[in-house]
């Protein structure tokens, strides 16, 4: 399975092989605001699908990211150690979080495609 | 939704049209929809405000005029600033307290010119509809015209001044704190040169049908921006200002707040507000904990209600307001702290999701102020 998958808490799966890069939307970025720290987990963890992965914390508050799957932290984003507005500008590129190495790829199967996503947030 | 903001109609100010043309994001805020910022950003409007003047509103501040002989003497039974002394045209910052000296809301109290006795005051969105019932039962001999049919904008920043006296001529001339009646096109602007920002700037309070157009028009000069309640927020902490119902409220008193300075000299020797002795034994004998700014030493933002311990794990405060300053580009809060740790530098231990993290104590404010001083 390749391509875009999403959560309705707006966070992004880009499938590539076995490996899972996890981010957050530009609705979800847009409705956060400026960001300015994010609390990503170490290289190694396990992190189990729904578990806490990473904090947003924007100007107004602190929003958790939840795994969409399951997996190992395989690699995180650590310029967003030092500019975490990196997501506001780009989300889905130079802006993702997390890249999860899957325990259960069939966990794919239950998020939503491309335009399940575009009509969740056209209804929002 | 569980929201109870959704289930009762929200106030709209003036300005609601004006909001929404210009892309806000409306937040529910003391009953009325306001804007939390707009399309650049909480961090952009701030910074634009510390930089050229950025115009906020806030129609949804109480405004009023008590008036009568006697008004500033009876005022000062409620709240102990010196307002009998108080100029025609200045303006004075209080605070409305219990009988035990703690905070009810705080508020601006303004002589009005003229022979006839008046205070015009602004108080909390939150808590005008309680503050306007406490002085209609105080004070029966006296008049409370309650304006609502009046909008209130700020305008802030180094080039306020400018941008305001292109629009009012002679303004820029005004001290800090001074107040004077602007005509505009037939209208009565009220116009004081105050704000919540730390920043040089103007608060003017004018009839509803005109804000519209006379918002616009100082938003047409271009180093004037829409600045919502987000950044409004931004602004006063790094300033170290306090917001009610957050840093002050029916728990704290003036003095522990750091407030001594809006208690007359007159007032401190011969009380006659609510809550008189406690505050004279605050004074005394200094306040058991003390309001001071807090600098989280990791780049986690540490919010409000976090709880302060020594070093030895007993607790020693709460924050009040935390977050992110644009300016520093660095997490800040205030908050109370006991005496024994109130010494600048000092580190405290507290906790965000589960994390321990350390602040240290710091003097307030953390953006020098800016005030017009002549």
């Amino acid at each position: 399975m390749t391509g875009l998958r999403y959560t309705k808490d707006h966070e992004y799966v880009r499938v590539d092989g076995d490996i899972a890069v996890i981010g957050i939307t530009d609705y979800a970025q847009a409705q956060l605001g400026d960001i300015v720290f994010i609390e990503l987990p170490a290289a190694g963890k396990q992190i189990a699908k729904g578990q806490e992965l990473a904090v947003v914390e924007s100007v107004k508050a602190a929003s958790e990211v939840y795994a969409p799957v399951s997996g190992e932290v395989f690699e995180i984003n650590a310029e967003l150690g030092t500019a975490p507005a990196i997501v506001n500008e780009d989300p889905m590129g130079k802006g993702w979080f997390v890249k999860l190495r899957m325990a259960e790829p069939a966990e794919l199967a239950l998020l939503m495609d491309q335009r399940a996503y575009e009509s969740l947030v056209q209804g929002c | 939704m569980s929201d109870p903001a959704t289930l009762v109609e929200l106030c709209k100010t003036p300005l609601d049209a004006l909001h929404r043309r210009r892309g806000a994001r409306m937040t529910p805020f003391a009953g009325y929809d306001m804007p939390l910022h707009y399309a650049s950003g909480i961090v952009a409007e701030h910074l634009h405000t510390r930089e050229k003047a950025g115009l906020f509103d806030v129609s949804h501040l109480g405004q009023a005029i008590l008036a009568g002989d006697g008004a500033a003497h009876l005022l000062e039974t409620l709240a102990p600033a010196d307002i009998e002394e108080l100029a025609p045209e200045t303006t004075r910052y209080t605070q409305f307290l219990d009988d035990d000296g703690n905070i009810l809301d705080d508020l601006m109290v303004t002589r009005l010119p003229g022979r006839e006795e008046r205070l015009f005051l602004v108080v909390n969105a939150a808590t005008k509809a309680w503050d306007f019932a406490l002085l209609k039962a105080g004070f029966p001999k006296l008049g409370l015209d309650v304006l609502q049919d009046r909008a209130f904008l700020a305008l802030q920043g180094p080039h306020a001044a400018a941008v305001l006296a292109a629009v009012l001529p002679g303004v820029a001339d005004m001290p800090f704190m001074g107040w004077r009646m602007c005509d505009h096109e037939g209208c009565s602007l009220f116009v004081s040169r105050s704000g919540y920002t730390g920043e040089d700037g103007f608060e003017i309070s004018l009839p509803a049908p005109i804000a519209p157009s006379f918002a616009e028009r100082l938003l047409a000069h271009p180093d004037v921006a829409p600045i919502g309640l987000g950044a409004r927020d931004t602004l006063r902490l790094e300033a170290g200002l306090c917001l009610y119902g957050h840093d002050i409220d029916r728990t704290t008193n003036p003095i522990e707040a750091g407030l001594l300075w809006s208690i007359g000299k007159r007032r401190r020797q011969q009380g006659g507000f609510p809550g008189f002795e406690r505050i004279r034994a605050a004074i005394d004998g200094g306040p058991s904990r003390l309001r001071v700014g807090l600098l989280p030493e990791a780049k986690t933002p540490v919010r409000e209600g976090a709880t302060l311990f020594s070093k030895d794990g007993t607790i020693v405060g709460r924050v009040t307001s935390g977050g992110f300053s644009p300016s520093l580009a660095r997490p800040i809060a205030m908050g109370y702290v006991e005496r024994g740790f109130l010494e600048p530098g000092s580190l405290l231990a507290t906790e965000v999701r589960g994390k321990p993290m350390e602040m240290r104590v710091t003097r307030l404010p953390f953006v020098p102020h800016r005030f017009f001083r002549g």
